[in-house]
């Protein structure tokens, strides 16, 4: 487990660059986080995080299907937001563990 | 001369040949997949896989129940052949997979298409398969980008990095 310290706080990532503990994340700390992805963070983003750790928190399975039935993006505009590999991108902004879904 | 360099999968080709249900939803998964994964996608379907885009024989895929040495009953029992010759049966195991799928939240056929070509992944018809079950663009499901020859298909498998997968 590695230490990592971002937007001045320490937390533990692991190897893939996720989030050891959901808990320690915060919006700071997600704006830095998509940064290293290359994305400018807006509002429209935090919305779909919000939906992902909500899901998550509750033990929910995710998918790229639930998050385009979500009623904040459609699948395209997931795509655009988070690009290249959106659920992957996305679940690592939102400092949830990397998805294990086939789809 | 050999070197170790390892080169990330950039593209997928995936050619899907049959229209049964677990034929189709293997390339339609693999795809999606590999969209998923930011992997350029192409799909080609041929034959009986153009079920699978047909407006009219998407929504009615069925799997086989004669056959398949895989095939098991609910708890485990080898599925009898014979009982797969039945009136009804065919039908009755396909709803039953169809439904399986749903509560994995994996998607209907067409839904699929719309969530690989949201994507960026692209599907396409194969031209002489479509002459051969007399099939127009105007059949296929929207997300078919087009009606295309084995040629044009092998012309956009190029560059390092891409696999061409028969499923």
């Amino acid at each position: 487990m590695a230490q990592k310290t971002i937007a001045n706080v320490t937390v533990s990532i692991n190897e893939e660059g996720y989030l050891e503990n959901m808990s320690e994340w915060t919006k700071e700390l997600g704006s830095e986080l998509a940064k290293e992805e290359g994305i400018d963070i807006t509002d429209k983003h935090f919305e779909v995080i919000d939906f992902i750790r909500n899901k998550v928190e509750k033990g929910e399975t995710l998918t790229i299907r639930a998050v385009g039935k979500s009623g904040i993006v459609n699948i395209k505009e997931f795509y655009q937001l988070f690009p290249g590999a959106p659920l992957k991108k996305a679940t690592k902004i939102s400092g949830v563990p990397k998805p294990t879904s086939c789809i | 001369m050999t070197t170790n360099e390892d080169y990330p999968l950039k593209k997928v080709c995936i050619i899907c040949a049959k229209g049964s249900i677990e034929d189709v939803y293997a390339s339609l998964i693999m795809a999606n997949g590999a969209v998923m994964e930011g992997i350029e996608t192409k799909v080609f379907f041929t034959f009986f896989g153009l079920d699978a885009i047909t407006k009219k024989q998407m929504k009615k895929l069925h799997t086989g129940t004669i056959g398949n040495p895989a095939m098991r009953m609910p708890g485990g029992l080898p599925f009898p052949t014979i009982l797969g010759m039945l009136p009804g049966v065919e039908a009755g195991v396909s709803a039953m997979m169809k439904k399986q799928m749903a509560d994995l939240d994996i998607p209907p056929v067409d839904e699929f298409l719309e969530m690989i070509t949201a994507g960026g992944g692209e599907i396409y018809a194969c031209k002489l398969a479509a002459e051969m079950f007399k099939l127009k663009k105007k059949d296929f499901s929207d997300e078919v980008s087009d009606i295309i020859t084995v040629g044009d298909f092998y012309a956009m498998c190029n560059g390092q990095g891409t696999q061409i997968i028969f499923t």
